[in-house]
Protein backbone atom coordinates (compact mmCIF):
# COMPACT_ATOMS: atom_id res chain seq x y z
CA UNK A 1 0.00 0.00 0.00
CA UNK A 2 1.42 3.22 -1.10
CA UNK A 3 0.45 5.84 1.90
CA UNK A 4 -0.18 9.97 0.41
CA UNK A 5 0.65 11.26 3.32
CA UNK A 6 -1.93 13.98 5.01
CA UNK A 7 -0.12 16.90 6.34
CA UNK A 8 -3.20 19.82 6.03
CA UNK A 9 -1.91 21.43 2.40
CA UNK A 10 -3.94 21.06 -0.56
CA UNK A 11 -5.63 18.67 -2.90
CA UNK A 12 -4.87 14.94 -1.96
CA UNK A 13 -7.55 13.31 -3.59
CA UNK A 14 -6.33 14.05 -6.75
CA UNK A 15 -3.21 11.80 -6.41
CA UNK A 16 -5.38 9.25 -5.26
CA UNK A 17 -7.49 9.46 -8.40
CA UNK A 18 -4.39 9.21 -10.71
CA UNK A 19 -2.92 6.33 -8.60
CA UNK A 20 -5.65 4.47 -9.11
CA UNK A 21 -5.93 5.53 -12.64
CA UNK A 22 -2.58 3.37 -12.96
CA UNK A 23 -3.57 0.54 -10.86
CA UNK A 24 -1.85 1.91 -7.71
CA UNK A 25 -3.23 1.43 -4.49
CA UNK A 26 -3.24 3.74 -1.87
CA UNK A 27 -4.14 5.49 1.06
CA UNK A 28 -4.16 9.09 2.49
CA UNK A 29 -3.12 8.75 5.75
CA UNK A 30 -1.16 10.78 8.77
CA UNK A 31 -0.78 8.20 11.18
CA UNK A 32 2.62 6.97 12.18
CA UNK A 33 1.90 3.36 12.11
CA UNK A 34 0.18 3.72 8.38
CA UNK A 35 3.55 5.64 7.06
CA UNK A 36 5.63 2.66 8.97
CA UNK A 37 4.01 -0.04 7.59
CA UNK A 38 3.40 1.34 3.93
CA UNK A 39 5.35 0.04 0.73
CA UNK A 40 5.94 3.85 -0.73
CA UNK A 41 5.46 7.15 0.43
CA UNK A 42 4.02 9.86 -2.00
CA UNK A 43 4.18 13.64 -0.48
CA UNK A 44 2.33 16.32 -2.05
CA UNK A 45 1.30 19.36 -1.67
CA UNK A 46 0.68 23.01 -2.38
CA UNK A 47 0.93 26.18 -0.38
CA UNK A 48 3.53 27.62 1.87
CA UNK A 49 7.07 26.10 2.85
CA UNK A 50 6.85 27.46 6.07
CA UNK A 51 3.21 26.02 7.23
CA UNK A 52 4.20 22.75 5.55
CA UNK A 53 7.40 22.09 7.30
CA UNK A 54 5.53 23.34 10.71
CA UNK A 55 2.88 21.18 10.21
CA UNK A 56 4.90 18.16 9.58
CA UNK A 57 6.87 19.23 12.81
CA UNK A 58 3.81 19.68 14.80
CA UNK A 59 2.69 16.22 14.07
CA UNK A 60 6.44 14.58 14.23
CA UNK A 61 5.80 13.38 10.46
CA UNK A 62 9.15 14.80 9.72
CA UNK A 63 11.05 12.50 11.57
CA UNK A 64 8.94 9.16 10.55
CA UNK A 65 9.52 10.49 6.76
CA UNK A 66 13.18 10.58 7.33
CA UNK A 67 13.47 7.41 9.34
CA UNK A 68 11.08 5.82 6.19
CA UNK A 69 12.94 7.22 3.76
CA UNK A 70 16.83 7.60 4.60
CA UNK A 71 17.10 4.74 7.03
CA UNK A 72 14.02 1.99 5.76
CA UNK A 73 14.85 3.35 1.97
CA UNK A 74 11.32 3.41 1.11
CA UNK A 75 10.21 4.84 -1.92
CA UNK A 76 9.44 8.59 -2.05
CA UNK A 77 7.86 10.38 -4.14
CA UNK A 78 7.41 14.09 -3.71
CA UNK A 79 5.38 16.15 -5.53
CA UNK A 80 5.66 20.32 -6.01
CA UNK A 81 5.93 21.59 -2.36
CA UNK A 82 7.04 18.17 -1.53
CA UNK A 83 9.89 18.46 -4.00
CA UNK A 84 10.88 22.04 -2.57
CA UNK A 85 10.21 20.25 1.00
CA UNK A 86 13.62 17.83 0.57
CA UNK A 87 15.75 21.02 0.26
CA UNK A 88 17.88 21.96 3.44
CA UNK A 89 15.71 25.63 3.56
CA UNK A 90 13.47 27.45 2.15
CA UNK A 91 13.05 31.36 1.60
CA UNK A 92 8.82 31.99 1.03
CA UNK A 93 7.71 34.04 3.91
CA UNK A 94 11.04 34.01 5.97
CA UNK A 95 13.66 31.48 6.19
CA UNK A 96 12.81 28.00 7.02
CA UNK A 97 14.84 24.63 7.78
CA UNK A 98 13.73 21.79 5.26
CA UNK A 99 13.85 18.39 5.84
CA UNK A 100 17.49 18.76 4.43
CA UNK A 101 17.81 15.10 2.14
CA UNK A 102 18.79 17.18 -1.09
CA UNK A 103 21.74 19.47 -0.77
CA UNK A 104 20.17 23.27 -1.49
CA UNK A 105 18.22 26.41 -1.16
CA UNK A 106 14.26 26.98 -2.52
CA UNK A 107 13.96 30.40 -3.81
CA UNK A 108 11.90 32.68 -5.27
CA UNK A 109 11.04 32.46 -8.99
CA UNK A 110 12.40 35.63 -10.90
CA UNK A 111 9.69 38.18 -11.74
CA UNK A 112 11.77 39.66 -14.71
CA UNK A 113 15.05 38.84 -16.81
CA UNK A 114 17.05 40.72 -19.37
CA UNK A 115 14.81 39.09 -21.82
CA UNK A 116 11.69 39.16 -20.44
CA UNK A 117 10.80 42.15 -18.52
CA UNK A 118 7.50 40.75 -16.95
CA UNK A 119 7.37 37.32 -15.91
CA UNK A 120 3.91 36.78 -13.97
CA UNK A 121 4.82 34.65 -10.93
CA UNK A 122 3.13 32.01 -10.12
CA UNK A 123 4.53 30.22 -12.96
CA UNK A 124 1.26 28.67 -13.93
CA UNK A 125 0.67 26.28 -17.21
CA UNK A 126 2.09 23.70 -19.11
CA UNK A 127 5.40 24.22 -19.95
CA UNK A 128 8.49 21.58 -21.62
CA UNK A 129 10.71 19.48 -19.28
CA UNK A 130 14.23 18.22 -21.19
CA UNK A 131 14.39 14.96 -19.59
CA UNK A 132 17.42 13.08 -18.79
CA UNK A 133 16.67 9.60 -21.17
CA UNK A 134 18.40 7.27 -18.55
CA UNK A 135 16.34 8.31 -15.99
CA UNK A 136 13.37 5.33 -14.96
CA UNK A 137 11.01 8.50 -14.72
CA UNK A 138 11.02 9.60 -18.38
CA UNK A 139 11.02 6.13 -20.27
CA UNK A 140 8.55 6.13 -22.85
CA UNK A 141 8.14 9.97 -23.05
CA UNK A 142 9.59 12.13 -25.77
CA UNK A 143 12.85 14.19 -24.52
CA UNK A 144 10.77 17.36 -24.30
CA UNK A 145 7.55 16.71 -22.50
CA UNK A 146 4.69 19.24 -21.17
CA UNK A 147 4.23 19.29 -17.52
CA UNK A 148 1.77 21.27 -15.44
CA UNK A 149 3.40 23.65 -13.06
CA UNK A 150 2.01 25.71 -10.55
CA UNK A 151 4.43 26.96 -8.16
CA UNK A 152 6.63 30.86 -6.97
CA UNK A 153 9.58 29.10 -5.66
CA UNK A 154 12.11 26.55 -7.41
CA UNK A 155 14.48 24.38 -5.86
CA UNK A 156 18.31 25.73 -6.41
CA UNK A 157 19.99 22.52 -6.00
CA UNK A 158 23.45 22.48 -4.98
CA UNK A 159 24.86 18.93 -6.98
CA UNK A 160 22.85 19.18 -10.79
CA UNK A 161 23.39 15.19 -10.68
CA UNK A 162 20.49 14.41 -8.55
CA UNK A 163 18.18 16.55 -11.51
CA UNK A 164 16.88 14.46 -14.24
CA UNK A 165 14.26 17.00 -15.70
CA UNK A 166 14.79 20.49 -16.23
CA UNK A 167 11.79 22.96 -17.05
CA UNK A 168 12.90 26.90 -17.91
CA UNK A 169 11.10 30.12 -16.38
CA UNK A 170 13.35 33.17 -16.13
CA UNK A 171 15.82 30.77 -15.50
CA UNK A 172 16.66 26.83 -15.44
CA UNK A 173 15.56 24.80 -12.38
CA UNK A 174 14.85 21.52 -11.43
CA UNK A 175 11.73 19.97 -12.57
CA UNK A 176 12.59 16.20 -12.32
CA UNK A 177 15.08 14.86 -9.20
CA UNK A 178 16.39 11.46 -8.84
CA UNK A 179 18.44 10.49 -6.24
CA UNK A 180 18.08 6.55 -5.20
CA UNK A 181 15.05 5.85 -3.78
CA UNK A 182 13.80 9.39 -3.63
CA UNK A 183 11.59 11.12 -6.96
CA UNK A 184 10.30 14.28 -6.57
CA UNK A 185 8.81 16.58 -9.49
CA UNK A 186 7.95 20.93 -9.27
CA UNK A 187 5.52 19.48 -11.66
CA UNK A 188 1.96 17.85 -11.33
CA UNK A 189 1.94 14.69 -12.78
CA UNK A 190 -1.70 13.84 -11.27
CA UNK A 191 -2.56 17.27 -13.57
CA UNK A 192 -0.33 16.45 -16.67
CA UNK A 193 -2.76 13.79 -18.65
CA UNK A 194 -1.34 10.80 -19.93
CA UNK A 195 2.28 12.13 -20.04
CA UNK A 196 1.81 12.83 -16.13
CA UNK A 197 0.39 9.04 -15.37
CA UNK A 198 2.83 7.71 -17.58
CA UNK A 199 5.45 9.01 -15.37
CA UNK A 200 3.73 8.18 -12.19
CA UNK A 201 3.45 4.48 -13.61
CA UNK A 202 7.43 4.45 -15.03
CA UNK A 203 7.92 5.19 -11.06
CA UNK A 204 5.17 2.74 -10.01
CA UNK A 205 7.08 0.23 -11.91
CA UNK A 206 10.66 1.14 -10.69
CA UNK A 207 9.97 0.21 -7.19
CA UNK A 208 7.79 -2.65 -8.21
CA UNK A 209 4.69 -0.73 -6.31
CA UNK A 210 1.73 -2.25 -8.59
CA UNK B 1 8.55 27.70 -23.15
CA UNK B 2 5.67 28.41 -20.94
CA UNK B 3 2.61 27.70 -23.53
CA UNK B 4 -0.65 29.89 -23.36
CA UNK B 5 -3.77 28.03 -22.28
CA UNK B 6 -6.92 27.01 -23.94
CA UNK B 7 -9.62 26.57 -21.26
CA UNK B 8 -13.41 25.39 -21.81
CA UNK B 9 -15.74 27.13 -19.06
CA UNK B 10 -18.38 24.93 -17.93
CA UNK B 11 -21.65 26.57 -16.44
CA UNK B 12 -23.73 24.51 -14.12
CA UNK B 13 -26.90 25.28 -13.15
CA UNK B 14 -28.96 23.30 -10.32
CA UNK B 15 -26.82 21.00 -11.85
CA UNK B 16 -27.21 21.01 -15.50
CA UNK B 17 -24.89 22.32 -17.80
CA UNK B 18 -26.25 25.67 -19.65
CA UNK B 19 -25.02 27.86 -22.16
CA UNK B 20 -25.53 31.31 -20.91
CA UNK B 21 -26.34 35.11 -22.94
CA UNK B 22 -26.34 38.49 -21.33
CA UNK B 23 -25.45 36.68 -17.82
CA UNK B 24 -28.91 36.13 -18.15
CA UNK B 25 -30.49 33.55 -20.65
CA UNK B 26 -29.51 29.84 -19.63
CA UNK B 27 -30.44 27.33 -21.95
CA UNK B 28 -29.72 23.58 -20.34
CA UNK B 29 -27.25 21.51 -22.71
CA UNK B 30 -25.86 18.18 -21.04
CA UNK B 31 -24.18 16.36 -17.90
CA UNK B 32 -21.81 17.85 -16.08
CA UNK B 33 -20.03 14.49 -15.36
CA UNK B 34 -20.09 13.00 -19.12
CA UNK B 35 -18.55 16.34 -20.17
CA UNK B 36 -15.60 16.03 -17.97
CA UNK B 37 -14.68 12.63 -19.50
CA UNK B 38 -15.09 14.22 -22.83
CA UNK B 39 -12.43 17.02 -22.02
CA UNK B 40 -10.34 14.17 -20.55
CA UNK B 41 -10.17 12.40 -24.03
CA UNK B 42 -9.62 15.84 -25.88
CA UNK B 43 -6.58 16.27 -23.48
CA UNK B 44 -7.24 19.89 -22.90
CA UNK B 45 -4.60 22.23 -20.73
CA UNK B 46 -7.55 22.68 -17.95
CA UNK B 47 -10.73 22.86 -16.77
CA UNK B 48 -13.35 25.62 -15.22
CA UNK B 49 -16.65 25.01 -13.69
CA UNK B 50 -18.36 27.38 -12.34
CA UNK B 51 -21.48 26.51 -10.44
CA UNK B 52 -23.98 29.56 -11.44
CA UNK B 53 -27.27 28.45 -9.29
CA UNK B 54 -28.82 31.32 -7.76
CA UNK B 55 -30.87 29.70 -4.92
CA UNK B 56 -30.63 26.79 -2.73
CA UNK B 57 -32.48 25.37 -5.44
CA UNK B 58 -34.56 22.34 -6.91
CA UNK B 59 -33.18 19.38 -9.07
CA UNK B 60 -33.96 20.51 -12.73
CA UNK B 61 -34.60 16.63 -13.76
CA UNK B 62 -34.68 16.07 -17.28
CA UNK B 63 -36.16 12.46 -18.59
CA UNK B 64 -33.50 13.03 -21.53
CA UNK B 65 -30.43 13.33 -18.87
CA UNK B 66 -30.24 9.36 -18.12
CA UNK B 67 -27.74 9.21 -15.45
CA UNK B 68 -29.04 10.66 -12.28
CA UNK B 69 -28.27 14.31 -11.54
CA UNK B 70 -26.94 15.78 -8.12
CA UNK B 71 -28.36 19.20 -7.56
CA UNK B 72 -25.20 19.42 -4.71
CA UNK B 73 -22.05 21.28 -6.33
CA UNK B 74 -20.04 19.06 -3.93
CA UNK B 75 -21.11 15.65 -5.20
CA UNK B 76 -20.90 17.03 -8.80
CA UNK B 77 -17.03 17.88 -8.14
CA UNK B 78 -16.75 14.62 -6.44
CA UNK B 79 -17.30 12.86 -9.57
CA UNK B 80 -16.09 15.33 -11.48
CA UNK B 81 -12.40 14.98 -10.04
CA UNK B 82 -12.41 11.12 -9.96
CA UNK B 83 -11.57 11.74 -13.73
CA UNK B 84 -10.08 14.93 -14.30
CA UNK B 85 -6.17 14.36 -14.70
CA UNK B 86 -5.37 18.04 -15.49
CA UNK B 87 -5.88 21.31 -13.32
CA UNK B 88 -9.74 22.05 -12.17
CA UNK B 89 -10.91 24.94 -11.18
CA UNK B 90 -14.09 25.82 -9.22
CA UNK B 91 -16.31 28.57 -8.44
CA UNK B 92 -19.62 29.49 -7.32
CA UNK B 93 -21.17 30.41 -3.88
CA UNK B 94 -18.10 30.43 -2.42
CA UNK B 95 -18.41 32.73 0.64
CA UNK B 96 -16.62 31.33 3.52
CA UNK B 97 -13.42 29.44 4.04
CA UNK B 98 -15.20 26.65 5.01
CA UNK B 99 -16.45 26.93 1.48
CA UNK B 100 -12.93 27.00 -0.14
CA UNK B 101 -12.11 23.88 2.27
CA UNK B 102 -14.59 21.53 1.24
CA UNK B 103 -13.61 22.49 -2.56
CA UNK B 104 -10.21 22.23 -2.10
CA UNK B 105 -10.64 18.67 -0.26
CA UNK B 106 -13.47 17.88 -2.96
CA UNK B 107 -10.81 17.46 -5.63
CA UNK B 108 -10.52 21.28 -6.44
CA UNK B 109 -7.06 22.11 -7.73
CA UNK B 110 -7.64 26.11 -7.71
CA UNK B 111 -11.23 28.10 -6.17
CA UNK B 112 -12.40 30.91 -7.97
CA UNK B 113 -14.03 33.73 -6.02
CA UNK B 114 -16.19 36.69 -7.08
CA UNK B 115 -19.06 38.01 -4.89
CA UNK B 116 -17.35 36.11 -1.88
CA UNK B 117 -14.29 38.50 -2.45
CA UNK B 118 -16.10 41.99 -2.99
CA UNK B 119 -17.91 41.16 -0.19
CA UNK B 120 -15.08 40.28 2.06
CA UNK B 121 -11.81 40.39 0.29
CA UNK B 122 -10.16 38.99 3.40
CA UNK B 123 -11.32 35.47 2.55
CA UNK B 124 -9.07 35.65 -0.47
CA UNK B 125 -6.14 36.37 1.46
CA UNK B 126 -7.12 33.93 3.78
CA UNK B 127 -7.61 30.98 1.38
CA UNK B 128 -3.56 32.05 -0.12
CA UNK B 129 -2.02 31.39 3.28
CA UNK B 130 -4.07 28.03 3.83
CA UNK B 131 -3.27 26.83 -0.24
CA UNK B 132 -0.85 29.05 -1.03
CA UNK B 133 -2.03 32.09 -4.02
CA UNK B 134 -1.95 29.64 -6.78
CA UNK B 135 -5.39 28.51 -5.73
CA UNK B 136 -6.64 31.41 -5.39
CA UNK B 137 -8.55 32.81 -8.78
CA UNK B 138 -10.34 35.97 -8.41
CA UNK B 139 -13.36 36.01 -10.89
CA UNK B 140 -14.23 39.39 -12.44
CA UNK B 141 -17.20 40.47 -14.05
CA UNK B 142 -16.96 43.98 -15.62
CA UNK B 143 -18.80 46.04 -17.96
CA UNK B 144 -17.79 49.36 -19.95
CA UNK B 145 -20.00 52.70 -18.35
CA UNK B 146 -19.08 56.01 -19.72
CA UNK B 147 -15.30 55.87 -20.25
CA UNK B 148 -14.52 53.21 -16.91
CA UNK B 149 -14.70 49.41 -16.31
CA UNK B 150 -16.87 49.19 -13.45
CA UNK B 151 -17.61 45.67 -11.45
CA UNK B 152 -20.53 43.71 -10.93
CA UNK B 153 -21.52 41.00 -8.12
CA UNK B 154 -23.94 38.43 -8.10
CA UNK B 155 -23.69 37.02 -11.42
CA UNK B 156 -23.68 40.28 -12.92
CA UNK B 157 -26.63 41.53 -11.40
CA UNK B 158 -25.68 44.47 -9.01
CA UNK B 159 -23.13 47.18 -9.03
CA UNK B 160 -19.99 46.61 -6.92
CA UNK B 161 -19.26 50.24 -6.53
CA UNK B 162 -15.40 49.50 -8.02
CA UNK B 163 -13.22 50.38 -10.70
CA UNK B 164 -11.94 46.90 -12.78
CA UNK B 165 -8.34 48.06 -12.33
CA UNK B 166 -7.78 49.19 -9.20
CA UNK B 167 -10.03 45.99 -7.85
CA UNK B 168 -7.79 43.77 -10.32
CA UNK B 169 -4.71 45.18 -8.22
CA UNK B 170 -6.49 44.63 -5.18
CA UNK B 171 -7.30 41.14 -5.62
CA UNK B 172 -3.20 40.81 -6.70
CA UNK B 173 -2.31 42.95 -2.95
CA UNK B 174 -4.84 40.37 -1.29
CA UNK B 175 -3.14 37.03 -2.22
CA UNK B 176 -4.84 36.07 -5.74
CA UNK B 177 -2.94 34.35 -7.71
CA UNK B 178 -5.00 34.53 -11.36
CA UNK B 179 -7.50 36.59 -12.73
CA UNK B 180 -10.54 34.84 -14.38
CA UNK B 181 -12.18 38.36 -16.24
CA UNK B 182 -15.48 38.04 -18.00
CA UNK B 183 -17.17 40.89 -19.83
CA UNK B 184 -21.08 41.17 -18.82
CA UNK B 185 -22.13 42.56 -22.28
CA UNK B 186 -19.91 40.28 -24.45
CA UNK B 187 -21.18 36.96 -22.67
CA UNK B 188 -22.91 34.77 -25.48
CA UNK B 189 -22.41 37.75 -28.12
CA UNK B 190 -19.83 35.62 -30.15
CA UNK B 191 -18.20 39.16 -31.75
CA UNK B 192 -15.01 38.46 -29.67
CA UNK B 193 -13.17 39.29 -26.94
CA UNK B 194 -13.31 43.06 -24.88
CA UNK B 195 -9.30 43.71 -25.83
CA UNK B 196 -9.49 46.70 -23.96
CA UNK B 197 -10.83 45.12 -20.87
CA UNK B 198 -8.13 42.62 -20.97
CA UNK B 199 -5.41 44.98 -21.77
CA UNK B 200 -6.26 47.09 -18.94
CA UNK B 201 -6.48 44.46 -16.57
CA UNK B 202 -3.29 42.57 -17.83
CA UNK B 203 -0.89 45.13 -18.02
CA UNK B 204 -2.25 46.53 -14.22
CA UNK B 205 -1.55 43.38 -12.42
CA UNK B 206 1.45 40.82 -12.60
CA UNK B 207 -0.50 37.75 -11.97
CA UNK B 208 -1.71 35.60 -15.00
CA UNK B 209 -5.19 37.27 -16.52
CA UNK B 210 -7.98 34.26 -18.14
CA UNK B 211 -9.63 35.97 -20.49
CA UNK B 212 -13.43 35.20 -21.67
CA UNK B 213 -16.39 36.25 -22.68
CA UNK B 214 -17.64 36.70 -26.46
CA UNK B 215 -15.30 33.85 -28.45
CA UNK B 216 -17.25 32.68 -31.41
CA UNK B 217 -14.82 31.57 -33.73
CA UNK B 218 -11.55 30.24 -33.00
CA UNK B 219 -9.99 33.36 -34.21
CA UNK B 220 -10.77 35.38 -31.88
CA UNK B 221 -8.49 33.21 -28.78
CA UNK B 222 -5.20 34.53 -30.58
CA UNK B 223 -6.63 38.51 -29.99
CA UNK B 224 -7.30 37.71 -26.29
CA UNK B 225 -3.59 36.99 -25.94
CA UNK B 226 -2.42 39.17 -27.72
CA UNK B 227 -3.92 41.98 -25.59
CA UNK B 228 -2.17 40.56 -22.73
CA UNK B 229 -4.18 37.21 -21.30
CA UNK B 230 -1.62 34.31 -20.22
CA UNK B 231 -4.49 32.11 -21.15
CA UNK B 232 -7.96 32.39 -23.62
CA UNK B 233 -11.34 30.67 -21.86
CA UNK B 234 -14.40 30.22 -23.45
CA UNK B 235 -17.94 28.60 -22.62
CA UNK B 236 -20.34 28.13 -25.23
CA UNK B 237 -18.18 27.19 -28.68
CA UNK B 238 -16.71 24.30 -26.45
CA UNK B 239 -20.41 22.82 -26.77
CA UNK B 240 -21.98 23.76 -30.38
CA UNK B 241 -18.48 23.26 -32.50
CA UNK B 242 -17.03 20.32 -33.50
CA UNK B 243 -13.67 19.52 -32.52
CA UNK B 244 -13.25 22.79 -30.26
CA UNK B 245 -10.20 22.08 -28.51
CA UNK B 246 -8.16 21.26 -31.90
CA UNK B 247 -9.51 23.35 -34.03
CA UNK B 248 -9.26 26.31 -31.41
CA UNK B 249 -5.32 25.63 -30.72
CA UNK B 250 -4.56 25.35 -34.56
CA UNK B 251 -6.37 28.56 -34.89
CA UNK B 252 -3.66 29.97 -31.77
CA UNK B 253 -1.30 28.13 -33.38
CA UNK B 254 -1.47 29.58 -36.60
CA UNK B 255 -1.49 33.22 -34.99
CA UNK B 256 1.89 32.16 -33.70
CA UNK B 257 0.97 31.96 -30.28
CA UNK B 258 3.03 29.15 -28.23
CA UNK B 259 0.72 26.20 -27.03
CA UNK B 260 0.69 22.48 -26.24
CA UNK B 261 -0.40 20.22 -28.71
Amino acid sequence: MIVIVDYGMGNLESVRNALAAIGCRSEISADASALKNCTALVLPGVGAFGDAMKNLRATGLDRILSEQVLSRRKPFLGICLGLQLLAEKGFEHGENAGLGWIKGEVVRLPETTSENPILRIPHIGWNDVHLSPSSPLSQGLKASSAFYFVHSYCFNVENADVVSGWCEYGLRFPAIIESDNISATQFHPEKSHKDGLKLLRNWAAKNCLC
Amino acid sequence: MLKKRLIPILLLKNGLLVRSEDFRIHQIIGNPINEVQRFNEWNVDELIYLDISREESQLAQREDHKIKLSSNPLEILGAVSKTCFMPLTWGGRIRSIEDIKARIRGGADKVTLNTGALENPALITEGARLYGRQAMVLSIDARLEGKEFRVYSHGGKNPAGRDLVSWAREGELCGAGEILLQSIDRDGKGTGYDLDMIHAVSFAVSIPVIACSGVGRFEHYAAGIEAGASAVAAANIWHFKELSDRLGKKALQKAGVDVRI
